[in-house]
């Protein structure tokens, strides 16, 4: 599973804008991300910090007051956003598939679950009617539902919560895609259906040497899953890494502090810190350049120079000022509990 | 709508004011129509309290003016068939119409309102025996029940009044009752209940106040409805009989003559009903906006 | 399925009982000695009386409710004192009136508002929103008697382009005979196209006074119910899945929307039935309604009952149908029948 392929998603300088009553939300400014063939990459964040809004935007199924003012997306080369989202609608479902949380209500109550995975294969494939659902019953089979000739004619109402995320993840994999777009795909099971589900994406990720990008708030979860991790806060990416060198060695202050409040790793609940004050409202005209300054502990002059992500050591890169050295983040319990 | 803890609400009252007033602004400013209906209200209200001193000639006089002439300045809603002025015909017949609508939405409100919350608090056979009541009302085409109604109690204004608050009672009656029972079991009611408040009073201190805005909603969305239907029962003959002046029967006593042309015996109170009725919707609309934004659509 | 239908009609039984009881205790309640009045004015002592055990007004209440329902399962539903007919078999006679142009005033209204519904909630703040909001607001505000007199006045008067609204055919056409009562049905079967488009031209303003009434209703459901669909976690999903847009609208939003615009049905029909009855007496239509009225201005109450009778099962029927449509679209409601 190591991220050697080819880069597949490219994601450049992409700003979106929510052009709402109240005032524009520039929801992401200049963000950045690669996804290479095979590699799964965590994207981690607190809620509203646009992990959602980046991977809606790269799927072409944004909000309609939503805009792309900047930057670009492209899909193995391909420019999505080209030709008003043509490309996007092509690829869409076929080459890219995204999963989401809630799987309950987020399948169609009224619908059989096979048809569902039928009307995917409809749109992308030219198979008869009966290969179509000799096909739907394979998919079912391929997430390891059991009974997968029976459970084709089920209602979303009469299975489980995790098999209905089975269903969701058979129906983004009906057409093989390359790219895999797992947003909270654990949220709202419990926690042994949580692991299933995990197990079952990284396994049919590896089977099949496609990317996915996993969002998630949970960062135990991209820690065991991901080979590298993306942190957002506030509509930017703060800091991009191998998943082992981010948890070593973090260097940017809201990672040290996110690590810190997640219970991996902390011995005990008063270990856990907070993070101080809330996400800046977005639609202010005067943020700073680094969205986090007004929360961060060591605010200085510099931090309102213009600022990009940067080499940190190898492929880890930060966009901060005054990143942590490394000595520094070997301590860093004792900063989260002072 | 949240007050499950009524100590924080009182705490919280010049905050929640002063945000119902910002809402109050928010929903005029973004629907004008609201403000138009709430002139229109305050103006019906003036009619129907003041009419008699507001119309220009005896309502019932006939051959104030020569018959079937069209509006004019001297009559400026025209005169119908026996001579008599229109537009003081309208006038008069504001009190009546709005008078059994209110008469008829009080009655379903107060009885409606009490049968719901007795059956949502204690359940039990009282809960049963009313919800059957009020899925049997709900059995037959409202409109057609009142008829039968009134067929059966007679012909009067007063069965009017009572068919008209009969088919609305069912309304009433469901939401106090699913609001009250959502509420039965809350910690503000529980609350009072510890410190020793007897059942009635809980419901009737505790509870019922609660329970207020969501009624006064569906008052509000009843009115409308309400004259509606009181008016039509007087266009196929029930209840008011002529002479007296009221919406649905100037319609109907209009309606033979609009084919020949003459259309502004019908034509005004006709309007002037459905302006009153808009006007209920309106104000309904928005007051439900006001009370319950999540139900805003 | 079938067993599912068959639960339906069981669990209507309560609503026809309750029905019944309801018109039972409206036929006691009569103004005065209902024996007296059905002895006719001029009726004497012993006359009354007679009457009295013909009516079984002198036995016990639960005796007389057996009664009432044994004379109206064997059809007998008393007699009208103005025309001396059986009363079901005046109803009978004008039934197909008023279904056919109840049911043309709704199959107008759907189609009109839930087109529209849909087209607003697709395009939130458009000038097809403003104009839904403003149509639905305006539309639950109009008397059907009084909107019914302006179109006449319109379209008859002014323009000419309707016909005298005067019944269901002009004077100078001759009825189809009869199949199934319904004047269009009844005309394209004999293939007769004169009369099909007298009747059509008769029904074109009753039927738009209905529509335009019970369209608000509708089409306030309709788009209420597709925006919630719309916002919905599966839509999302399906839209990921690179489905086609239109399918995205139909077999996922619309299918789920139309749950609840079922339901609303219900009350539409409420709204329909009701404004049925003041549409025929403007437009002098010869159905149940009209016939209603002139026995209640009449005094004769027999029809009357008959006819509230008739409506109140007419509308369990139609709400057992919406039920089982209900139960067509939504599996869950299969299951739990």
């Amino acid at each position: 599973m190591s991220p050697t392929g080819k880069t597949l998603l490219e994601v450049d300088r992409l700003a979106v804008e929510f052009r709402t009553r109240s005032g524009t939300v520039r929801a992401l400014e200049d963000v950045s991300l690669a996804l290479a063939e095979g590699e799964t990459v965590g994207l981690v964040g607190e809620s509203g910090s646009g992990k959602s809004v980046l991977s809606f935007a790269a799927m072409g199924i944004q909000d309609p007051a939503a805009r792309i003012t900047a930057g670009s997306l492209r899909f193995a080369g391909q420019d999505l956003l080209a030709g008003k989202g043509a490309a996007m609608k092509a690829l869409r479902g076929r080459e890219m598939a995204m999963i989401f949380q809630n799987p309950r209500v987020a399948l169609n109550p009224i619908r059989p679950v096979g048809k569902q995975i039928e009307d995917v294969l409809a749109r992308h494939t030219d198979l008869h009617p009966a290969a179509r659902r000799a096909r739907a019953v394979e998919c079912l089979a391929e997430v390891r539902i059991p009974d997968p000739e029976r459970r084709y004619a089920a209602y979303p109402f009469e299975l489980s919560g995790g098999m209905c995320q089975r269903v969701m993840i058979a129906i983004a994999l009906a057409c093989k895609p390359r790219l895999l777009i797992a947003d909270e795909p654990t949220t709202g099971l419990d926690v042994t259906t949580q692991a299933a589900i995990m197990r079952l994406i990284s396994e049919l990720s590896a089977e099949r040497r496609m990317a996915t990008l996993l969002i998630t708030h949970d960062l135990g979860l991209a820690r065991e899953y991901c080979d590298r991790i993306a942190v957002m806060h506030a509509g930017h990416i703060v800091e991009v890494g191998p998943t082992a060198g981010l948890f070593a060695a973090p260097r940017h202050p809201y990672t040290e502090r996110l690590i810190a409040a997640t219970p991996v790793g902390a011995n005990s609940l008063d270990e856990l810190a907070a993070i101080d004050g809330n996400l800046p409202d977005l639609r202010r005209d005067d943020l700073p350049a680094c969205r986090f300054a007004e929360r961060c502990p060591q605010r200085a002059a510099v931090c309102d120079a213009p600022l990009a992500l940067l080499p940190a050591e190898g492929s880890h890169r930060v966009a901060c000022h005054l990143p942590r050295k490394v000595a520094h983040s070997l301590e860093r319990k004792h900063v989260a509990s002072a | 709508m949240n007050t499950a803890n009524p100590a924080l609400a009182t705490r919280a009252a010049p905050g929640r004011l002063a945000r119902q007033w910002h809402t109050l602004r928010y929903v005029v400013g973004e629907n004008p129509l609201s403000a138009i209906s709430a002139g229109l209200f305050v103006g019906f209200v003036l009619l129907a309290l003041f009419g008699p001193w507001l119309a220009p000639h005896d309502p019932l006089a006939s051959h104030v003016g020569e018959p079937l002439s069209p509006p004019s300045m001297a009559h400026w809603f025209g005169t119908d068939a026996l001579g008599r002025d229109i537009l003081s015909r309208v006038i008069i017949a504001t009190r009546l119409d709005l008078g059994i609508a209110v008469a008829a939405v009080a009655l379903s409100f107060v009885i409606g309102g009490l049968m719901g919350a007795f059956a949502g608090y204690f359940g039990g056979w009282f809960d049963r025996v009313s919800t059957r009541v009020s899925d049997t009302i709900m059995a037959f085409p409202l409109f057609v029940l009142a008829m039968g109604i009134v067929a059966a109690l007679g012909n009067t204004v007063a069965n009017i009044v009572l068919a008209t608050a009969i088919i609305n009672l069912p309304f009433y009656l469901r939401v106090a009752r699913a609001e009250v029972r959502v509420r039965r079991e809350a910690g503000f009611v529980e609350a009072a209940r510890l410190a020793g408040n007897g059942e009635l009073r809980v419901l009737f201190y505790h509870l019922i106040p609660n329970v207020m805005p969501p009624m006064m909603v569906q008052i509000s969305l009843n009115m409308g409805w309400a004259i509606l239907n009181a008016a039509g029962l007087s266009f196929i003959g029930l209840g008011v009989r002529p002479p007296e002046a009221e919406w649905g029967i100037m319609v109907a006593e209009g309606a033979q003559y609009i084919v020949s042309g003459e259309w502004w015996i019908a034509l005004f109170p006709g309007l002037v009903l459905m302006l009153a009725v808009f006007c209920f919707n309106l104000l309904g609309d928005s007051l439900r906006d006001l009370i319950d934004p999540r139900r805003r659509t | 399925m079938f067993q599912a239908i068959i639960k339906r009609l069981v669990g209507a039984l309560p609503a026809l009982f309750g029905v019944i009881v309801v018109t039972f205790i409206l036929t006691r309640a009569l103004p005065g000695d209902p024996a007296a009045y059905f002895a006719g004015p001029a009726g004497s002592q012993e006359a009354i009386e007679e009457v009295r055990a013909k009516l079984g007004l002198d036995r016990s209440l639960p005796e007389q409710f057996v009664l009432y329902l044994r004379d109206l399962a064997r059809g007998d539903w008393g007699y009208s004192l103005t025309t001396g007919q059986p009363v079901l078999t005046e109803l009978a006679e004008r039934l197909p009136a008023s279904l056919e142009l109840t049911l043309v005033g709704l199959v107008l209204a759907v189609i009109i508002a839930i087109p529209l519904g849909v087209l607003a909630a697709t395009r939130p703040g458009s000038w097809i929103d403003h104009l839904c909001r403003g149509i639905t607001t305006a539309g639950v505000s109009l008397p059907t008697f009084f909107t019914g007199l302006l179109l006449a006045y319109v379209f008859y008067f002014l323009l000419g382009w309707a016909p005298s609204p005067l019944g269901r055919l002009d004077p100078y056409t001759t009825a189809p005979d009869f199949v199934t009562g319904f004047y269009l049905i009844d005309s394209l079967l004999a293939g007769d196209g004169e009369t099909f488009v007298a009747a059509a031209s008769q029904l074109a303003l009753p039927a738009i006074t209905l529509a335009l009434f019970v369209l608000a209703p509708l089409a306030r459901m309709t788009r209420a119910s597709m925006l919630g669909v719309l916002s919905a976690d599966f839509i999302r999903t399906a839209r990921a899945s690179g489905l086609h847009p239109f399918k995205v609208l139909f077999t996922y939003a619309f299918r789920n929307a139309l749950l609840p615009v079922l339901t609303t049905l219900g009350m539409v029909f409420s709204f329909l039935l009701g404004s049925n009855v003041l549409v025929e007496k403007v437009f002098a239509w010869p159905g149940i309604g009209s016939f209603a009225i002139e026995a209640l201005v009449a005094s004769d109450y027999a029809p009357v009952q008959g006819f509230v009778l008739a409506m109140a099962l007419l509308y369990v029927l139609l709400n057992l149908l919406i039920d089982v449509a209900y139960g067509l679209v939504d599996p869950r409601a299969r299951l739990e029948a």
